[in-house]
């Protein structure tokens, strides 16, 4: 037998090679993060509670979905395009109209006294209705608060409303309250399984 | 081609790194493990609905998911088409959450309690009379910190 010397293989970029799958893996486990949209529900009341005073009429931006996954707002059907900006003009109440929500006074830190709306958004749902329905109604409202709180960060302090401190965002967030009743479970619009 | 010479004299002797690839395998089976096992076998039907308006999901410790949807082809002999609720690996029923939650509160460190958010990962098709039901038995088990599970939606429709 010829003896012949076998080259020893450079095992060098292998530690490269191995290197680069372990960083590709740590960063794609990493990248998926759950995102959603956060809500806080109400506690649950033992006793009804009928010494609360009612809501006015003016003050209730009353949003309902059907089991066909259609809208009505305030008492006209709405396309899920509109609903931010109606939402929007309801917390603003730009013309102070007598229909839309009255406004409070109210000492803001940084701002002084600002109006803020007594308005609540009262959402209801049919059991019908489609969860990417519903998901979309709060995004729509969630954005209308948080467009209203970013052109307002901007007016004030020239910033974005994400790079304010605490206490700035805090007092934008009194003005811009966040304000949006679940109504309990109802069947409206038929339809319901 | 070149030619080297090699510098036999002076100079340290090249330490041996060829078990530097067996380490770093290791290391990389370990994390490829470990961050599959988390995963929780899904048998119902997710499909994620979107949103704009997205929020991170910070700890993942202080988290409980809650699976809805329609049961997969498999478990659909046994469970029926209707959206089911999936709690950790099995199939449970509405009352059964509010133990659940219970029991995964207890399993947190005190301070960590109050922080528990519960992510409702939902299908998007899913009616909303079941995830009514649950935001109800949330209610009953006041873990009110809830998240409505969404991915982000590419272009938004103006």
């Amino acid at each position: 037998m010829a003896k012949r010397e076998i080259p020893e293989v450079n095992a060098g970029s292998m530690a490269d090679i191995a290197f680069l799958l372990l960083i590709f893996f740590l960063v794609t486990t990493t990248m998926d993060t759950d995102t959603g949209i956060a809500r806080l529900l109400p506690p649950i009341q033992e006793a009804q509670q009928d010494d609360a005073p009612p809501i006015k009429e003016r003050n209730v931006f009353s949003v309902l979905v059907n089991s066909q996954n259609q809208l009505l707002v305030e008492g006209r059907p709405m396309r899920m395009e509109e609903l931010t900006e109606a939402t929007k003009e309801f917390i603003e109440n730009p013309l102070r109209l007598e229909t839309m929500p009255e406004m409070k006074p109210t000492e803001v830190e940084f701002f002084g006294l600002v109006d803020v709306t007594k308005g609540v958004i009262s959402l209801q749902n049919d059991r019908g209705t489609e969860f990417q329905t519903y998901l979309m109604v709060q995004n729509e409202l969630q954005r209308a608060y948080s467009e209203l709180r970013q052109d307002l960060a901007k007016r004030k302090f020239r910033k974005d409303y994400k790079d304010l401190s605490d206490a700035e965002q805090s007092a934008i967030r009194e003005i811009y309250a966040q304000r949006i009743s679940e109504a309990e479970p109802k069947n409206i619009g038929g339809g319901a399984k | 081609m070149a030619k080297f010479r090699k510098n036999k004299k002076g100079g340290q002797p090249a330490i041996n790194t060829a078990s530097l690839p067996d380490i770093v395998f290791m290391l990389l089976f370990f994390f490829m493990v470990s961050t599959t096992m988390k995963e929780v076998d899904l048998k119902v039907t997710v499909r994620a609905a979107e949103a704009t308006e997205l929020e991170k999901l910070e700890k993942k410790e202080l988290v409980t998911f809650i699976y809805v949807g329609v049961p997969t082809k498999s478990f659909q002999g046994l469970f029926g088409d209707e959206p089911r609720v999936q709690l950790n690996d099995q199939f449970a029923s509405v009352p059964d959450i509010q133990s659940y939650i219970v029991q995964a509160r207890d399993a947190m460190k005190e301070a960590d309690q109050p922080k528990m958010t519960t992510s409702i990962k939902a299908d998007r098709e899913c009616p909303m009379g079941i995830i009514t039901d649950i935001k109800q038995a949330l209610r009953k088990a006041s873990a009110l910190k809830i998240n409505y599970s969404a991915a982000p939606k590419a272009e938004m429709v103006k």
